[in-house]
């Protein structure tokens, strides 16, 4: 309410750049949201689950030992995240590769999908990225002590340290290990919510004529970079992901 | 800012503070939609994990490992042929070296077998010739005594005419000796 005040007083601006993010019924006028109520969060979630298959099932039906363009594709999405896994966790990662792949394909279709012109941003939200981060930690705990049992511990015994400094860098990794969840959620939300937010303030700004301009090449500009920044971000959380995981097959230092 | 309205009104009516509302900042903080969201992207996150498991994955790896299969056989096959033609070069090389080979010994026979033969017709030719010549020398000798006898008959018949033109008479067995001793002499 606040900016619209001021939006009336500065002259028939209007900003409403966190707009986008809110969720709303699909089928409904009634705006109360329960947990089953089909949303635009609904809706763009299935559209990048049906991207995903589009692109995984429906690029590699031919199954072709000389690839088409479609085929490529998914080769190359397989074959990224494959090397990946395989790199940052070894051979006892790709145990996990299914798992990752999904992450990864969810979290760089619903970014591409959300930078369409009026779409809804699944990733842009705290309480998805907050479930995918969780979803991290937990596996990458109880992984970790199902397969080394109390020897995960040795994660936050620093052996190659001095004795003496050993408890305090103890304490200190086991903080930063207990933040790697809010961290690797704030990152992609906040990275998505951000960009959104200011290719929305730009566009408020497009209103004054004589600013519209610059106001259009602005926003171009925060586009490319937010193509730039839908695929980092997913390649960050999932390579991440990877380096997490890392610790629960080898804790060792 | 129709939800925003609606949203004071769900405060006002469930009489929470209005706090939400003032701040129009973040809809991604307004818990009451989490349960909402978090509901429809584990259901989402289940249907990608499937898709991907059961079907896109399992396609894709087994065509990426179709593929290296296929390459690797075709590599394989080409060193075969490699070494296949590689044999096929030392065994034409030999064959030709082969053929040379009975070539010069079939120029080197002809050479023998000419050289015999014309040795053979050469000495055939020789004893052909020297019976010819000895043919020759025997008519030569034979005109040559015909000539003897022809020389004697005419030194006979001159002797008598020319003791007959000297006034003598000449008797033939006297003017024979004579001249077959002149002859002799």
């Amino acid at each position: 309410m606040a900016t619209e005040t001021n939006g009336a007083e500065t002259g028939g601006l209007e900003f409403h750049p966190m707009d986008q993010f809110i969720v709303s019924p699909l089928f409904s006028d009634d705006a109360s949201v329960a947990w089953y109520t089909i949303t635009n969060a609904t809706f763009w979630m299935a559209l990048a689950v049906l991207a995903t298959f589009a692109m995984l099932v429906l690029g590699s039906a031919r199954r072709s030992v000389v690839p088409g363009r479609m085929q490529s594709v998914a080769e190359l999405a397989y074959g990224f995240i494959h090397k990946m896994v395989e790199d940052i966790c070894g051979k006892e990662g790709l145990k996990f590769f299914p798992y990752i792949m999904t992450l990864f394909m969810f979290i760089v279709m619903a970014n591409f999908l959300g930078l369409i012109p009026t779409a809804f941003t699944p990733t842009a939200h705290f309480s998805v990225t907050v479930v995918l981060a969780l979803a991290v930690f937990i596996t990458v705990t109880v992984v970790g002590f199902v397969k080394n049992g109390a020897a995960f511990l040795s994660l936050f015994w620093v052996s190659s340290a001095p004795l003496a400094l050993r408890p305090v860098l103890a304490i200190i990794e086991l903080i930063s290990y207990f933040v790697r969840p809010v961290s690797h959620s704030i990152r992609l939300a906040g990275n998505v919510m951000a960009g959104h937010a200011v290719i929305k303030v730009f566009a408020g700004f497009a209103a004054i004529a004589v600013i519209s301009p610059v106001s259009v090449l602005a926003i171009t500009a925060m586009y490319g970079l937010e193509v730039l920044v839908a695929f980092i971000q997913a390649y960050v959380f999932t390579i991440l992901t990877c380096v997490y995981l890392k610790d629960a097959l080898h804790p060792a230092h | 800012m129709a939800t925003v309205t609606t949203s004071d009104g769900l405060a006002d009516a469930t009489g929470i503070a209005t706090h939400a509302a003032e701040t129009p900042g973040m809809p991604q903080l307004n818990f009451d939609h989490w349960g909402n969201q978090i509901f429809w992207l584990i259901l989402a996150l289940i249907a990608t994990y499937l898709i991907l498991s059961r079907v896109a994955l399992p396609r894709i790896g087994a065509v990426l490992a179709e593929r290296q299969g296929t390459i690797t056989n075709d590599i394989a096959a080409a060193e075969d042929l490699k070494v296949k033609a590689q044999e096929a070069e030392a065994a034409y090389d030999k064959a030709l070296i082969d053929a040379r080979a009975e070539a010069q010994q079939i120029v080197a026979q002809a050479k023998a077998d000419m050289q015999a033969d014309l040795d053979a017709e050469m000495s055939k030719a020789d004893a052909e010739i020297a019976a010819q010549v000895a043919e020759s020398e025997k008519a030569i000798a034979e005109i040559r005594a015909g000539a003897m006898d022809n020389v004697q008959a005419v030194a006979k018949d001159t002797a008598e005419a020319l003791v007959a033109a000297l006034g003598g008479t000449a008797d033939a067995t006297t003017v024979d000796a004579a001249v077959d001793a002149r002859m002799k002499g």
